[in-house]
């Protein structure tokens, strides 16, 4: 979020004004008797929050109080807002656009600047794409002084403000480099009263798999707005996304849960329209406590009418995968009342049918394709 | 004939004492590769039996070539540590780097990227992931953690970002086998693209036609379209998985995820049907398209 953002641009030195956090329209109130004239917005991770009337301007504190009111408990593009930053307002002469942002189709980086900024950026690129300048950075070399020199100059960024600029382009890339990011973002950079250029809105995107070189970054996450699901997988190491179906999936690797979620979802058209309810990848190892686990996520979520199971046994045989499932089942207990409907192939998928067979535990049927698993899931939450 | 990887291969594993690298080691011993060593800088000049093979503990990558003329490094360590371990295999000029570690940061991968591709690599290095299930070119060696008993010898050439996918994809069409099989992995920055191994596959004369399966996120799977229209003359039929995947969400894999109308799989299936690639909705209707097309041939 805005605020989040404007704390890591502070932390690097890009001149930044952070302003006050409030969660209530009375803090709200408070923190615009601090700052005096200031701008009400709304704290959520989505662009458009202007339009949405989500940022208001407050000459006053009762108006800042007002604002506040109106603005926390909104929606913005499906999220609730639920903290506001109360900035002070500044004097803006000239809005400009900033970012640096991993290039994947190029595989290096890519700084976009332009002298018309405040807007979104993927506008300007069509209305008037020369005014949008791209330009590669080699992540072997980075950003130096005599690059940051080249950006500042290709971007066209007024003479009067060039060396500002060179220095908040150098600031902008250690917040690239050192918190790991793959997105630093300002829009609008501000050119003020007085010559002075600000970073007046921003966003930046951490590299959750440079999470253990960054200890602090665990405290930008905000539990309460996390789905409660998502939260408890998180705690139990699972790669959990909540959907909005009725089929619960469970399996492993990325890309076969990806491609069992769509073979649901082919498969619900026949049976009512159902979907899938989540991802869930619970990898390599199927044993029974990473089974139940990713059940105990799974059951949790009220829409679930029926689960599917579809694992592959590549490293981890089939027969694990299956102990894994009689195994949760045990554990779980009372907990499990809905029908689970289980596909194993690959590595020793006889022995693994075998004990499933030999448990015969009730809410299980076992089907021996994807597609007729998937079918037999999506007809059983539509019963 | 196969690509990048065949029983002449000699393979080094970077990693090889921890505990993942020492248990796939083992599985490409028995699945036949030709594994030569292993690289720990602290257990330097120590062996370790793996699969019933003696394997001899070098302190570098440059030491464990110059002894055993070792061309494949399969990278295990973990992922604070594998830029470094990538930068000593090219430095040493290894010509096959398997970086199968998952976790790794992007930054770091985008520098071993950028080292690749720079004066440096002499050697010319080919780094395969990171964060994949490697190279198996079955009955002949696997680099990598690929299930050597799902499927033999074929005509066939697989490229995929998902390791479960390969896997499921070789199981359907085991029937037929594979010329080599390739999981390219899912992060956002991999070495080997898939129109790195259209270009091999198309070259190597046992590969009769190619599966290719892309999923969600980037625009690599376009890019592949756009070049198999240009260059790539045996049949290719594809797969794309994530139809169903919501905007803005990271579906497991670090770079499958569709941000605004980019990367989504339903743009992907059209780009590849537009240069005439067939498209199966599901796994087992591209086993099928791929049985017809064998059928032909």
């Amino acid at each position: 979020m805005e605020y989040q953002a404007k704390e890591l641009f502070a932390k690097h030195d890009v001149p930044v004004t952070l302003g006050i956090v409030a969660h209530t329209p009375d803090e709200a109130q408070a923190a615009a008797e601090q700052l005096g004239v200031v701008v009400v917005k709304a704290q959520v991770k989505a662009g458009g929050r202007g339009k949405a009337g989500g940022v208001k301007l407050a000459k006053t504190p009762e108006e800042a109080r007002t604002h506040a009111e109106a603005i926390l408990g909104m929606e913005i593009k499906g999220l609730r807002v639920n903290r506001v930053l109360i900035a002070p307002a500044a004097s803006i002469e000239e809005e400009y656009y900033f970012s640096f942002l991993l290039d994947r189709a190029n595989r290096r980086y890519l700084c976009i600047a332009s002298v018309e900024g405040g807007v979104e950026i993927e506008e300007v690129a069509k209305t008037n794409p020369d005014a949008v300048r791209q330009i590669p950075i080699d992540p072997g070399t980075g950003v130096d002084e005599a690059k940051a020199r080249e950006i500042v100059a290709d971007a066209k960024f007024p003479e009067a403000l060039t060396e500002q600029a060179v220095q908040t382009v150098l600031a902008l890339w250690k917040v690239f480099v050192a918190e790991d990011a793959t997105l630093v973002e300002v829009n609008p950079l501000a050119r003020l009263a007085g010559d002075r250029l600000e970073a007046l809105d921003g966003k930046v995107s951490l590299d959750e798999n440079a999470e253990f070189r960054h200890e602090d970054h665990a405290s930008f996450v905000i539990r309460e707005e996390e789905d409660p699901l998502e939260s408890v997988a998180k705690d139990k190491g699972l790669n959990y996304v909540k959907l909005d179906g009725s089929v619960g999936i469970i399996g492993n690797g990325a890309g076969l849960v990806m491609s069992t979620l769509d073979v649901v979802a082919y498969a619900g058209e026949k049976h009512g329209g159902v979907k899938p309810a989540n991802f869930l990848d619970i990898g390599g190892g199927a044993n029974a406590q990473v089974m139940a686990d990713g059940l105990h996520v799974i059951l949790g979520d009220e829409q679930v009418k029926a689960v599917f199971v579809n694992v592959f046994g590549g490293i981890t045989a089939c027969d694990e995968v299956a102990n894994g499932i009689v195994g949760a089942l045990n554990i779980l207990g009372d907990e499990a009342t809905k029908p689970l409907v289980v596909r194993l192939d690959g590595n020793n998928v006889d022995e693994g049918r075998r004990i499933l067979n030999e448990a015969a535990h009730p809410l299980v049927t076992m089907v021996d394709t994807m597609d007729g698993a998937a079918d037999k899931a999506a007809e059983l939450a539509n019963a | 004939m196969s690509i990048y990887l065949n029983k002449d291969s000699k393979i080094i594993v970077q990693g090889m004492t921890g505990g993942m690298g020492s248990k796939h080691t083992t599985l490409m011993v028995e699945a036949g590769s030709n594994i030569v060593g292993g690289v720990n800088a602290r257990k330097a000049g120590t062996s370790i039996e793996l699969g019933g093979k003696d394997l001899p503990v070098f302190g570098t990558v440059k030491e464990a070539m110059a002894e055993t003329g070792a061309d494949v490094s399969v990278v295990f360590v973990p992922p604070a540590f594998t830029k470094d371990a990538c930068i000593e295999a090219i430095d040493a000029g290894i010509g096959l780097l398997v970086v199968i570690t998952e976790g790794v940061p992007v930054q770091d991968t985008a520098e071993v990227f950028a080292y690749l591709q720079s004066p440096a690599n002499t050697g010319g290095t080919r780094m395969i992931g990171p964060n994949c299930p490697g190279v198996i070119t079955p009955g002949e060696s696997l680099a990598g953690i690929t299930p050597a008993t799902i499927a033999g010898s074929g005509p066939v050439g697989l490229v995929s970002k998902s390791g479960t996918l390969t896997y499921q994809m070789m199981y359907e069409l085991r029937d037929h086998g594979f010329s080599t099989a390739i999981g390219i992995g899912g992060d956002p920055i991999i070495g080997t693209t898939h129109i790195d191994a259209l270009a091999a596959f198309e070259a190597d004369p046992d590969t009769k036609a190619i599966v290719m399966i892309g999923e969600i996120g980037g625009d690599a799977e376009e890019r592949a379209a756009a070049y198999i229209k240009e260059h790539v003359t045996k049949p290719v039929v594809g797969y794309v998985a994530g139809f169903t995947a919501p905007e803005g969400k990271t579906m497991g894999h670090a770079g499958a995820i569709v941000s605004g109308s980019s990367g989504t799989a339903q743009a992907k299936k059209e780009a590849l049907e537009a240069v005439g690639v067939k498209v199966g909705k599901t796994p087992s209707e591209t086993a099928a398209i791929m049985r017809e097309v064998l059928a032909s041939l």
